[in-house]
This record gives structure tokens, sequence and C-alpha cells, in this order.
């Protein structure tokens, strides 16, 4: 009984992350009605210490207490405790960011912040699962949940649209994921990840090679994950779903949920299906191709600025799946900390994306940032540096990320990445174009007079430089996180 | 050494410290701001000498070295300099102020910006030219675009946006490839450390298939050859350099085109002396077809800015063609000539920059007989022409000289065309110099304009005894390089192709190597 209720205990504490989320997240449903709607922003701030008070768990499980839960479905280990702390932190930024643009536009509800919490809950389940059905409970609690948020702005067209299509095409791509579980488990028995990966072993030693049915699971379930994290040819959605939604839900779509799918695409990749390597690396290496110059070439013709920065998350979905074709820890790594990079970096641009926007999202286009930089130098400095991190300039955590998916890549010294990696520094250039632009108009251009930004609030405030700052120091000093990035990848593969 | 040991890291940051002083000043302040940033640029160019006083010219070796892990095992805080990156940060330091004191009256707005951008610059330069990291090296490399991206874009002439994106766009496609040859030539030989990287490829430890080679010295050569810039990959310069205030081209001309003869130097040439050797006579082609191309167009151009931007292209194809021959005399020549360009063209672009602020234009019609109004500054100007086109006595007589005989030794051919350059840099400059200071004044406007001012006079002066003390005083610099020169030389012996034991050049690495070590 004793050890009954210890174990118990000890999958309540592997669990303690999500459960904090969910926990304020309901609170703060059931605190909104008591709130007078002037004094709505209160339940921002819950869910902002909801938030903060989940990453503590998080690592506290990480110093003492990491381990399968709940009979192997849940698996903490350092490498899900990471993407926790990114996703969890990257879920507190967006609701700093959120609180004035709510107010502006005359939205400030406790929903909002409740689907923020219960959406970066589902995350955390994507990135700790250890077994394909929790992953896609996980996927639907995030998914669900980003759907609502995407249609937050009830009056607007284009924010219903987005709800629509992101629901319906994301609901058609969890249907693939879904049955490409279904076949894993018809060819292997299980659905827990290891042990997939163990069946599939045995499979290949008995056989000489892999069971056809795995491998069709293993695609369908590539078309899901790939819909989710917003790679080509699944991207068509995307840049409509990114530029609809409100612009801090924007900033949550475009990086924590990605960097939660991609959690999950490392685990049933490299994991379960580390032995079909060969089968998978070219679906890899081509949606990476595709993904960059798609990414890339498509956000060069943009004026909106909002909807450049959607085509640019595309050609960094490229630039993370470099890193992942490399199939070693180091790979890992790389993905990882290009990962808690990019989401800084991502988040911090769209924050200042809905800043500007003002009141009904009517200031996105590239003619309105014109001369920002003497009307606001640092709201100007700050945009510039995500701008710079994005473009991958060294000193910035942009060009430290692409740095280590590049030297990932090559490590093998296999020929097939040579080229990819080539594609990949071309497609920089490409991508300096644009990012550049936007700091062309922001600095070179001629002040555009009948347009004068608000004053950054101090929430706000605190987000972007929270962001700024942590572009920086991962692109200078980033020692430490690269060390638990190294760890969280060696969990995974070395047991 | 031992009594200085962070001098380098104090001459590389402290431009950026005083970036901070001027960041504090109110936006309004700008008498403050200029002489913030001319005290600390001062202030910077003395702390440097320190470095020509402390250096031992007999020393083989790095000296100021200073070495710290970074990120990881493999990436170092490394900084060092020998005979020839020493001078170059001098000419760095010693460039700034002058910048900064030409822009005293041009630059009236934005002047917070600008000072930081110059100020940002010079640390950047100075990284590059210091760094024995190759990461270190590279992300110096990138830091040096995007201040400069800003100077031309924010306080250029008219299609300064068009000239900017230009040139940082041209300049990373070659930074890029470069990056991934890094990253490759990390992957053979395990570290970014450029010394133990040599010394691996010298030892035999770390053999480059010759393809390998090949490939990696392509991705570099490309890359610091859009920089120098070599034709045909020149297209970014006369546009960067006309739609660029005078201080921008200034620093381009004078340091930032310097970054790509360095870098061949430095890293192309020793790191890959097999390709090197394949590719030098196709190399050696397109530097002559440089150096007579750019004559040649600098000759028929009306604007006088775009026809000193040309001189660049030609008088730099003449320092690649020093490179590749691969002699001791004519690589110390494109050494002193990287120097001596630096200096002369930067004068060049600062008197051009006097007659803008009296013009506000360019167009050599506009001008002429401009030594009526203005004997001073046209005199200086004339002497500037001379220095450029290698007068004997100043300086770019010594390292065009130098250049020639050392090509000579080997390519008579290479010299006999490169030597047609030095002829039309004449015709070329002093046409250009009778059009727009002799004669009759032509334009009325003329008559009145002001001769140079304390300020103008300070920089000519200064420029015009730098010039001289170049020019006569040259072996106190060759000097200085002359062990680091023949080491390069060294660098490129490898053992498979040496017939004789390849004792000398392995011991000089592998002591360094291991030197380092032990100070660890």
């Amino acid at each position: 009984m004793i050890s009954l209720a210890a174990e118990q205990h000890a999958n309540l504490h592997r669990l303690a992350p999500e459960l904090h989320l969910c926990l304020f997240g309901i609170l703060v449903m059931i605190v909104d009605p008591f709130v007078r709607p002037q004094n709505r922003r209160v339940l921002g701030w819950l869910g902002f210490i909801g938030a903060i008070l989940a990453i503590f768990p998080a690592i506290h499980v990480a110093m003492e207490n990491r381990g399968m839960a709940y009979n192997n479905l849940i698996n903490t280990d350092s490498f899900s405790i990471f993407m926790h702390v990114v996703i969890i932190g990257t879920a507190a930024l967006v609701i700093l960011g959120s609180l004035d643009y709510l107010d502006g536009e005359g939205l400030q509800r406790g929903e909002y912040y409740a689907l923020v919490l219960f959406a970066a809950a589902g995350m955390g389940i994507l990135a700790g699962a250890n077994e394909l059905v929790t992953a896609f409970i996980g996927l639907e609690m995030s998914s669900i949940s980003t759907y609502v948020l995407a249609g937050f702005r009830r009056r607007s067209p284009a924010s219903n649209e987005a709800s629509l299509k992101y629901f319906l095409l994301g609901s058609f791509a969890t249907a693939f994921f879904l049955y490409g579980i279904a076949m894993v488990y018809g060819a292997t028995g299980t659905t827990q990840i290891d042990r997939v990966q163990a069946a599939l072993e045995d499979a290949l030693n008995a056989q000489g090679h892999l069971p056809p049915l795995a491998i069709l699971g293993l695609g369908l379930m590539f078309v899901g994950l790939g819909f989710k994290v917003v790679v080509a040819p699944f991207q068509i959605y995307g840049p409509d779903v990114y530029e609809g939604a409100p612009t801090p839900v924007t900033a949550l779509l475009a990086s924590a949920p990605k960097a939660a799918t991609f959690a999950l695409m490392i685990r049933i990749f490299y994991v379960s299906f580390g032995s079909a390597a060969g089968f998978w690396f070219w679906a890899i290496w081509i949606c990476a191709v595709l993904s960059m110059f798609i990414g890339n070439l498509a956000a060069l013709v943009q004026t909106n600025v909002k909807r450049m920065l959607a085509y640019s998350s595309i050609a960094h979905a490229g630039y993370i799946l470099v890193a992942f074709a490399a199939s070693t820890v180091f790979g890992i790594t790389a993905v990882l900390f290009y990962l808690a990079a990019y989401v800084l970096m991502k988040a911090g641009a769209f924050l200042v994306v809905a800043h500007l926007g003002q009141k009904g999202e009517k200031r996105l286009e590239i003619q309105d940032y014109a001369g920002l930089g003497s009307k606001q130098p640092v709201l100007a400095a700050c945009f510039s540096l995500f701008m710079l991190s994005l473009l991958g300039l060294p000193a910035t955590a942009g060009f430290l990320g692409k740095f280590l998916a590049f030297q990932a890549a090559l490590d093998g010294r296999d020929p097939r990445f040579v080229w990819l990696v080539v594609i990949a520094a071309i497609n920089s250039v490409i991508g300096a174009y644009y990012y550049l632009r936007v700091i062309v108009a922001m600095y070179f251009w001629k002040p555009n007079k009948d347009y004068v930004p608000a004053k950054v609030a101090p929430a706000l405030t605190a987000a972007l430089f929270v962001a700024a700052a942590g572009t920086l120091y991962l692109g200078i000093f980033p020692a430490r996180v690269l060390g638990f990035a190294k760890a969280a990848a060696d969990s995974l593969l070395l047991r | 050494m031992g009594t200085q040991p962070h001098l380098l890291t104090v001459v590389t940051f402290l431009p950026l410290l005083s970036v901070a002083a001027l960041l504090l000043l109110r936006a309004e302040d700008h008498v403050w701001m200029r002489r913030i940033a001319l005290a600390a640029s001062l202030a910077e160019f003395a702390v440097s000498l320190l470095l020509v006083r402390g250096f031992d010219a007999a020393e083989p070796r790095y000296q100021f070295e200073e070495f710290h892990p970074w990120i990881g095992q493999a990436i170092h805080y490394h900084l060092g300099v020998d005979g020839i990156s020493l001078f170059l940060v001098i000419l760095t330091t010693f460039l700034t102020p002058l910048a900064i004191l030409c822009s005293w009256q041009s630059i009236q707005e934005g002047v917070k910006g600008f000072f930081i951008s110059l100020l940002v610059i010079e640390t950047a330069l100075i990284g590059c030219f210091v760094s024995l990291d190759l990461f270190l090296f590279f992300v110096f490399f990138e830091l040096t675009l995007i201040p400069m991206y800003f100077i031309i874009g924010i306080w250029g002439h008219d299609r300064r946006i068009y000239a900017a994106l230009k040139f940082v766009l041209y300049t990373m496609l070659g930074s890029m490839l470069m990056l991934v040859a890094i990253v490759w030539l990390y992957n053979i030989a395990g570290t970014f450390d450029y010394p133990e990287i040599l010394g691996k490829l010298q030892s035999g430890a770390v053999l480059l298939a010759p393809r390998t080679e090949l490939l990696l010295f392509g991705a570099f050569f490309l890359a610091f050859a859009i920089k120098v810039p070599l034709f045909p990959l020149h297209t970014w310069l006369p546009d960067a350099h006309t739609e660029a205030p005078t201080a921008g081209s200034v620093i381009l001309a004078g340091v930032m085109l310097k970054l790509g003869t360095y870098g061949i130097l430095r890293f192309c040439v020793p790191l890959f002396p097999g390709a090197a050797h394949r590719m030098a006579p196709a190399i050696a082609v397109l530097a002559i077809i440089g150096i007579v191309y750019g004559a040649l167009v600098a000759t028929v151009q009306h604007d006088l800015k775009r026809l000193v931007a040309y001189t660049s292209v030609s008088h730099l194809g003449l320092v690649v063609l020093g490179i590749f021959a691969f002699s001791t005399v004519s690589i110390q020549g494109a050494i002193y000539q990287m120097l001596n360009h630096g200096v002369s063209t930067g004068a060049l672009f600062l008197a051009v920059g006097m007659l803008y602020d009296r013009r506000h234009t360019h167009e050599i019609k506009e001008f002429g007989g401009l030594a009526t109004p203005m004997p001073v500054l046209m005199s200086f100007f004339l002497f500037i022409c001379l220095s450029s086109l290698a007068l004997p006595l100043l300086n770019g007589f010594v390292g065009e000289f130098l250049i020639l005989i050392g090509t000579f030794e080997h390519h008579h051919a290479w010299a006999a065309w490169a030597t047609s350059g030095a002829v039309l840099s004449a015709v070329y400059l002093l046409w250009a110099y009778q059009r727009v200071a002799l004669g009759e004044v032509t334009v009325e406007k003329n008559r009145a304009l002001p001769d140079a001012s304390t300020r103008e006079r300070v920089i000519l002066v200064t420029m015009a005894l730098v010039i001289l003390f170049m020019g006569i005083a040259s072996p106190l610099f060759t000097s200085r390089m002359e062990v680091s020169t023949n080491n390069i030389l060294l660098q490129m012996q490898r053992p498979q192709s040496a017939s004789r034991p390849a004792a000398a050049p392995g011991t000089v690495a592998e002591a360094a190597v291991k030197e380092r070590r032990v100070q660890q």
C-alpha cells in the first residue's frame, strides 16, 4: 500500500507542471464571473502567475524526480523538462504581451488566459508523452485551445476565417496522425514509444526488413505532425491562419506548438523509428528544402509584415529540419537549442507587430513601419534585434541556432548533407533581404506623419525585454543552455 | 607579452565602451557626442600604439595572445597579432578618428546613431584582424556588415537604400558559404582554433583530399573575393562608395576592403596551399583584369567619387596579384600596399568629401579651376593623388614596387600586365586632378568657395605626414612584417609536397600549439 501511495505521489509530481497549468486555467474561469469587466486584467496576471509557477515544478522534477509516470504513459526525462521550460516560458511571455492588446481590442476576457494555459498543458503532455495515444490527447488539447484562440477576435472576418480553416484542416491532419497510430499498433502490437522501437528492431532482426505497415504508419504520422509544425508541403494553411489570428495568439501559434510538436516528432522518429532512419531521411530532406525555399521566396514578396513573419516561420521550420535530418545526439541538441532561440525571437517579433497593429490590427503593412526608428527608438531597436536574429546575424540566438544546425548536419561528413547545408546557407541570404527590408523601413524611410503608434505599456515592455535579453544571451553566452540541450538529447537516446 | 595580458581585448572592445557613454547622452547633445566620439577614438589610437611598442619583430608566433574557452570544447576566445595584423589594427584605429573628424559638420541628423555605428564598426574590424578562432572571426566578420549598412542606408545619398542592400546581400552570400566551409573544416580538424587547425594540416595529422581542399578554398575565397572586391565580383563597390557618406567611404575603402585581402592571406592561402597553387593562375588573370579594367573604367567616370571607387578595384587587384605570386617580396609588398591603399584612398575620399561638403555634388564637370579659390585644399589633393599613383618617395611607390619585383621573379607576364595598371593610374588621377583643379574657374559658383578650414587642415596635414612617413620610413614597417611573411610561406608547405624533411614549418606551428597548451 505504501509503495502504491509513493508511486501515486511520484506520478502526480511528474505531471505537476500540467496540473498547475490546468488548475490555474480553471481558477481563472472560476474567478472570471466575480470580477468586474473593467478589472479583468487581474485574470491575465493570475494566468501569468500560474504559468510562472508551473515552471518551478518542472525544474523541481528535473532535479529529483525524473522517470516514467502512470505506467509509462508519461516520460519526464531531461528532454521533456527542457521542452516544458520552453513551452511554459513562451506561454508566460505571450500572456504578458497580450494584456494590453486585449484591452485595446476590448476583448479582455478570462477565457483567453485559461485557453492559453490549457494549450500549454496540452503541449506539455505532447512533449512528455511516451505513448502515442497520450500524445494524441496532448495534441488535441493544445489544438482545440488554439482553434478557439485563433478566432478570438469574433467580429473580425479574418479571425473567423483563420479559426475555421485551422479547425477544419487541423482536424484533418489529426485524423492522419490517428490513422498512423493505428497502423503502428497493427504492425507492432503496442503504442508505447520505446516498445515500438524494440518491436521494430526485433522485426528487423527476424525478417531483415521493417514491417511495411509500420512504415506506412510513420508516413501518416509525419503528415499529421508536419501539418502541426507547418513544414512544406503541408504549409498552405499556415500564413492565412497566422495572419488572421489575433497577433499575440499568432505569437503563441508560431512558437510553442511548433516546439512541442517537434519534440514529439523527435521522440517518434529518433526513438521509435530510429532503425528506419534510412526511410525517413529523404522525406525530411525534401521537406526541409521545400520549406526553406517556399517560406523564404514567398516571404520576399509580402508587404504585410505579419504575413511575412508567417512565411518566415515556415522557412525556420526548414532550418530546424536540417538539424533534424542529422539523426544524431548532436542533431537533437541543435534542434532543441534552435527551438529555444526560435520561440524567443519569433514570439518577440510578433508581440512587436501586435503592438504596432494598433486597434483593429490596421497597421500591419510595411509602410506603417516607416520611420519607427525615430518615433520609438527603443521599440525599433528591439524589433531590429529580432529581425537580425531571425536573419542569423552573429551575436544573436538565431545565428547560433543556425550554426549548430549546420554543424550537426555536417557532423557525419555525409555528402547528402553538404547540399542540404549549402541550400540552407543560400536561403539565409534570401531571407536576409526581407528581414533587412523591415529595418530599411524603420530607419531609412521618411516617417509616416499621420500615424503615431501608442506608447509601449509596462507589461509589454517587460515581455519584450525578456525576449530581447534572451535572444542576446543565447547568442553570446550559449554554453549553459547548450549544456541543458545536450543533457536533454542524451537522456533521450542514451539509456 | 606577460606585462599586458589583456591589451588586445582592451583594444578590441574600447570603442564599444564609448558607445555606452554615447548612449547615455541626450539626443540633442551633438557637440558633446562629437567630442566624446573623437576623444574615445583618439584614446583608442593611443592604446593601440602600445601594441607596436610591445611588439617583438623577431618573434614568429602570435603575440599578445589571449586564449579562453567560450562555447563548448571547440570554440575559443582566441586573440593574437602578428606582423600582418598589427598594422591593419593600427590602420583601423588611425582612420576612425579622421572619419569622425570629417563628419563633424556634414552629419547633422541622427548624430548619435552615426557615431555609434562608426565605433561598433571599429570594434568589429579590429576583432576580425585579431581573431585566431575561425568562429570568432566569422562573428566579427558578419558584425561589420550591419553598422555599415546603417551608415550607407541612413546617412548616404540618393540611391542609398539600393546600395546598402546590395552591399549586404553580396557580402552575405559569400560569408554564408564560408560559414559552411568553416563548419566542414571543423568536422575534419575537430576544432575552430586557427593555429591548431593549421598545425594539424601541416603535421599531416589531418589530410584534405584535393577535391575537398578545392571546395573549401573556393568557399573561403569567394567570401573574401567579394569583399576585396575581385573582378567580376566588384559591382557592389562603386554603388556603395558613391552613396555612402564620406566617413563610410573612408572606413569602407580604408579598412573594410582589407578584410578581403587579409582573409585571403591569413586563411585561404595557408590553410589550402594546394588549391591556392592550382588556382593561382586563374586568380592572377582575374586580378590583372581587375587592375586594367578598374583603371580604364576609372578613367571615363564623370563622378569623382565613383572614380576613386574604381581605383580601389584596380589597386586591390594588385594586392591580390602580389599574394598569389607567392614570393616573400611580393607578399610583403601586398601587405604594405594594403596599408598604403588604406591611407591614400582614405585620404582621397576625405578630400572628395570636403569638395562635396562645399558643393553637394561629385560631378567633375561641376568643378574646374578649383586651385584658384582654394589653393591649400587643392595642393593637398594633388599630394594625395601622387601618393595614390605611386610616386617615388611617397608610400604607394614602396608597395607597388615590392609587389611588381616580387611578381617579376617568377611571372614576367603578370608583372608586365600589372605595370600597365601603374601607368593607367597616373592617367586617370592626373587627368581628374587637371579637370578639377587646374585652368580657369568654369562654374561661377566655385569662385567664392572657402579654402580648407582648420579642422580640414588638421585632417589633410595628418594624412600628408603619414603618406610621407610611410614612403620614407618603410623599413620601420617592413621589418616588423618580415618574419610573419616568411611564416605564411612556411605555413604553405605540406609534408607530402616538400622533398626535404618538413622540420621547419612543422616545428614552428607545433611549438606554438604546445606553448599555448602549457600556458593554460
